[in-house]
């Protein structure tokens, strides 16, 4: 697929690289220094880094601001936009101030529901939905008009991502609705974070009996567990999130000091596996409050030196 | 049908405290179906609010008296006079009904005694459940007959999100996940390709993102 974008990311993965990205959670304040610390520290293992959107609907720095702090320090960023707590006024204006700091990713998302975050009282917008996201910044990109169909002077140029959960349910419409978001305009995929690999291949499969992986760069998402008591957690806790009996024993079948080392090496693993799948194209890595151990998980992975693309 | 329930007993109590005298106003309409603000409803809510635990000082003198709809405001002007002396109308309709009897009575403080909440069918003995949003643009005929837009706690008109789980919602583990629903409801119609639809933007100018809506001929007054 020929790059349509000036995004670095889609000239990665255009040029048939693996891409790596990973994921920089913005704090919870208004220093900046921290994201920038963060991503600054992996920017040599990444082709491009996504700033979540008030991730968990936990109110933080906005990822729209974040991006902007971490383009100017000379990184390629992924503006995470969710259509939770902005109308479609609100999301075309934000592309556009993304636009105007040359944010060329943007990654569209429907956001955890506002009743997991620190402002459970708070109303929702979800005037679009995140597939309607998609389109909507593709129709910005490729035909200049804004969702009003007036003109855009000077339309954004951003390579479209959208998430995509395999392990939710119903899993027989997982593939379907891959193919309504490829057919909305995405262009890139994050996936949710791989820990079943078994019900992820047989997704992918089913991907790929409707040809969607020629149609979107699919990467895989991985987040290192920490602990078995995080592992536990996940399973049980956070919506959506499939890790298997086994994967959790073998975190607790290990003393606590090096759980960490175990959760690492079975990030490892995972993209080691993955990477024998026809249809993934690179890895997003969120490596939550973690971010410095993303290098190791990089290099171990055998996905270091990154390519050096010309842009 | 319009579901409402009572709010707490002691809210109440502190809306009518600085009154001598109350009239308790059942509606027959919805809440009366939903047993929650008919006649016998507003009996109990008497016996209930006269107790002096409520309050600081003397409970107030609490008639009840009922109205076939109390959103009708030709229904409350026939049928209604308050009670000589009564200090406040504690209504028990749904907002529509408070604001139809504030309307009519100008000079006598209408104070509402429901928390109206939704739209909804009856699912089990007692029990109500949300069903429809009354977004002004229905899209049912292309949901096997189940509204995202009232069942989805995302609204989401190309769902299901990633949250969806075992057929539940990620908000809470009673909820049901309604596009799961939708799924299951267009397998069974042998309609499962309604689902590779691409739902456009949707007008939420006919909902209440528009202003107050009305109905009729004539022009509303606000």
């Amino acid at each position: 697929m020929k790059p349509r974008t000036p995004s670095y990311l889609e000239k990665v993965l255009a040029s048939g690289h693996l891409a790596v990205t990973a994921e920089c959670g913005p704090p919870r304040g208004s220093n900046s220094n921290v994201i920038v610390k963060k991503a600054l520290g992996i920017k040599e293992y990444v082709d491009a880094i996504n700033v979540t959107d008030n991730q968990t609907a936990v109110t933080r720095l906005c990822s729209l601001a974040s991006v902007v702090h971490l383009k100017l320090a000379g990184l390629e960023p992924v503006l995470q936009m969710v259509v939770r707590d902005r109308n479609r006024i609100a999301l075309q204006s934000d592309i556009l101030g993304a636009a105007s700091f040359n944010i060329h990713n943007i990654l569209c998302l429907s956001g955890d529901h506002q009743s997991f975050g620190d402002c459970p009282d708070a109303q929702n917008v979800f005037d679009i939905d995140s597939m309607q996201l998609v389109s909507m910044v593709r129709h910005m990109r490729d035909n200049g008009r804004f969702i009003s169909g007036d003109k855009i002077n000077g339309p954004p140029k951003m390579f479209v991502g959208a998430a995509a959960n395999p392990f939710a349910d119903p899993f027989e419409i997982r593939a379907a609705r891959l193919a309504k978001k490829v057919e909305a305009g995405a262009e890139f995929i994050q996936t949710q974070c791989v820990y079943n690999v078994e019900k992820f291949a047989l997704w992918l499969e089913q991907v790929r009996q409707r040809g969607l992986h020629e149609k979107v760069y699919i990467l895989a998402g991985v987040t290192p567990l920490k602990s078995a008591g995080m592992a536990k957690y996940m399973k049980n806790k956070v919506p959506g999130m499939d890790i298997p009996d086994g994967i959790i024993k073998r975190m607790a079948g290990v003393p606590k000091k090096s759980q960490p080392e175990e959760g690492i090496r079975i990030c490892v693993e995972t993209i080691e596996r993955l990477k024998e799948e026809e249809g993934i194209s690179g890895f997003h890595i969120m490596a939550i409050e973690w971010e410095d151990r993303v290098p190791e998980i990089v290099e171990r992975a055998g996905l270091f030196p990154r390519p050096r693309v010309e842009q | 049908m319009i579901v409402a329930e009572l709010k707490p007993l002691q809210e109440i109590a502190d809306s009518v405290a600085q009154y001598g005298k109350v009239d308790v106003v059942a509606c027959g309409g919805c809440v009366s179906v939903c047993l929650t603000g008919g006649l016998k409803s507003a009996e109990e809510l008497r016996r209930e609010l006269s107790h002096p635990k409520y309050y600081m000082g003397r409970p107030p003198l609490f008639q009840v008296q009922s109205i076939q709809r109390q959103c009708e405001k030709d229904f409350v002007r026939s049928y209604f006079t308050p009670s000589p002396g009564t200090g406040a109308v504690l209504s028990m309709a749904c907002g529509a009904g408070v604001q139809t009897l504030a309307e009519a009575f100008n000079k006598l403080p209408v104070i509402p005694a429901m928390n109206t909440t939704f739209l909804g069918s009856l699912d089990g003995p007692g029990l109500w459940t949300e069903k429809c949003h009354g977004c002004g643009n229905c899209v049912l005929g292309l949901t096997g007959g189940i509204c995202p837009v009232a069942r989805c706690a995302k609204r989401l008109l190309n769902g299901p999100c990633g949250g969806s789980s075992e057929g539940k919602c990620e908000v809470g583990g009673h909820l049901n996940c309604a596009w799961h629903l939708i799924i299951e409801r267009l397998k069974s119609l042998g309609r499962l390709e309604d689902y590779d639809r691409l739902f456009p933007v949707k007008d939420w100018s006919v909902d209440k993102a528009g202003g107050p809506r009305s109905l009729g001929r004539l022009r509303p007054s606000y």
